[in-house]
């Protein structure tokens, strides 16, 4: 029997208890203050330099069908166990509907029909996950742009903060669901899309179903799975612990590009 | 007779130690910043690796795909974790350093050790920092090295094999030598010998410029931006590979490199590092 080192099952694991939150938040760090900002230095300058070279919107290697990853690891949540979000799921889904408010002129309230009937984009991508290991799948979706434009973003908008129906570590505050966040330049990206379905079918719940977001120049853990709603926001800071996504309140950069 | 000849010639012009500049302040400076550098992400490296301990060849590679090396955790007969090496089909018990070791004296599933890892515990997101912000250190001191080197003639003149030295005649008698840890004296100590030559080369202008590259192919931002990259590795997993296969390289050149060091006089040689400052024996006569 082979024991997988699977960090996000570990901290699962952990998390289960209420005690959760208050352990990670106080978790031993190598580095003090100080020197944590000094080396945060580097997020920065990685950010500017890939922006600088990701010029006239560059796009990430799109593949064959003939490359496709004969199993696409699952990882993360794998079904969310929230009542609600089960609920939709039993129903296939007829009931959900995709919130887009926050810095909008027109908030929506999108179906999968609705989403459907809009203008599709088909790519065969890598996926790169941060602890190392690469999946290439066929994603089909709306570009995001498509949903930005149809609700209209109102002067001041920044960030596209993206939350998930899976609570991935779980804890008494609810600080454990899962949410992200990017930037308009990635959010205006072609590739970047609301996917709804994989390898030729409908979004398995394995890899969020009904809809997951694709922004194929960052890490996996920036591909949000269970989209619930999404809110338009000039700034992250007051989300949970302020760092703009799940992974990011634990640690790992904002930017995933590397 | 050989021997009396030679302690004869000795004796008829006696050496003398002279110190000569061995290393400019670019090259010292730069150097011991490589030092700093190469440890830190070879320790936050093998933290990163952790997080995966396995390899693979191609474009993607995950849990099921054929992986051609990995650290992995085994449960034994006896229910004890147990950490097996994996190369290709082979599997070489390691419990205790590779696969499984020692976690607060509990033996865990951990593909590098505790002791061999930035942080010393498992934290990928630490890892990652260190390894990001010393690699951004390590591209602007080699790329000053690179300049120096190239513009104040280091290569040319110090780095670059001479005629002599590449015939094979040449190489064979350094070979042997350096196997009886021989090192040349005299004048021909001015100037790097052939094999330490070649092996600085190797390193400087093919094995740290591979970990760069293929460093940056596995970041899906570069290989938008450069999507040569991705072809030059033949895919990104394939260039995972190659940057541990590298690093690994690395840590044996470092091994030999200190060995050949101390063999060869620890104090001359680290003086000569931190002064520039080396000592030859010189049969020249005083001034």
């Amino acid at each position: 029997m082979t024991i997988r080192l699977d960090r996000r099952r570990l901290l699962t694991g952990a998390g289960v208890t209420a005690a959760a939150a208050a352990l990670s938040a106080c978790a031993p760090l190598s580095a003090s203050d100080g020197v944590r900002s000094v080396l945060d230095m580097a997020e920065q300058l990685t950010m500017r330099a890939q922006r600088l070279l990701l010029t006239g919107d560059a796009l990430a290697r799109e593949f064959t069908e003939a490359d496709l990853s004969p199993v696409f690891k699952s990882n993360g949540t794998h079904n969310p166990d929230d009542e609600a979000y089960q609920r939709l799921a039993e129903g296939g889904f007829a009931d959900w509907r995709l919130q887009v408010d926050g810095m909008v002129e027109r908030p929506l309230a999108l179906s999968l029909a609705d989403l459907r009937a809009m203008p599709a984009r088909t790519q065969i991508t890598r996926h790169d996950c941060v602890e190392g290991w690469s999946a290439i799948g066929k994603w089909t979706g709306v570009p995001l742009a498509e949903v930005l434009k149809a609700a209209g973003l109102k002067p001041g908008a920044r960030y596209v903060m993206f939350h998930c129906a899976d609570e991935y570590e779980k804890t008494l505050d609810g600080s454990g669901r899962y949410y992200e966040s990017i930037d308009l330049v990635d959010a205006f990206h072609p590739q970047t899309i609301l996917a709804y379905g994989m390898n030729g079918r409908d979004l398995p719940i394995a890899h969020g179903a009904p809809l997951r977001l694709r922004v194929e120049r960052q890490l996996g853990y920036k591909q949000a799975k269970y989209l619930m709603r999404l809110e338009i926001v000039d700034s992250f800071a007051r989300f949970y612990r302020g760092k703009g996504g799940f992974w990011e309140d634990r640690g790992y950069e904002w930017y995933a590009g590397i | 007779m050989d021997g009396i000849d030679r302690s004869t010639a000795e004796r008829a012009a006696p050496k003398r130690r002279v110190l000569v500049r061995r290393h400019s302040g670019t090259v010292r400076l730069t150097h011991w910043v490589n030092v700093l550098c190469f440890g830190i992400l070879l320790m936050s490296g093998l933290q990163i690796f952790n997080a995966h301990p396995e390899l693979y060849w191609g474009q993607y590679g995950a849990d099921a795909d054929w992986s051609f090396l990995a650290l992995e955790a085994k449960r034994g007969d006896n229910g004890a974790i147990e950490g097996v090496t994996r190369i290709g089909a082979l599997e070489i018990p390691t419990t205790g350093v590779l696969g499984a070791s020692a976690v607060n004296g509990e033996i865990r599933p951990r593909g590098f050790p505790n002791w061999a890892t930035l942080p010393g515990f498992r934290n990928l997101a630490e890892g990652r920092r260190w390894h990001f912000f010393f690699a951004w250190l390590f591209v602007i001191n080699g790329a000053a090295y690179l300049l120096y080197g190239l513009l104040a003639g280091h290569f040319r003149r110090d780095l670059a094999p001479s005629r002599d030295q590449l015939a094979p005649r040449h190489l064979w008698h350094e070979i042997v030598t350096h196997a009886r840890l021989r090192f040349p004296k005299g004048e021909e100590a001015r100037r790097y010998n052939a094999l330490q030559k070649l092996a600085y080369c190797g390193v400087a202008f093919i094995l740290l410029p591979v970990m760069v590259l293929t460093g940056l192919t596995m970041s899906p931002g570069m290989d938008a931006a450069l999507p040569w990259l991705v072809d030059l590795f033949g895919g990104r997993q394939s260039a995972r590979s190659l940057h541990f296969i590298a690093a690994t390289l690395l840590v044996l050149f470092v091994v030999i490199h200190l060995a050949m060091v101390f063999a060869s006089g620890l104090f001359n040689n680290l003086r000569s590092m931190i002064t520039g400052r080396y000592a030859i024996e010189t049969e020249e006569p005083k001034p």
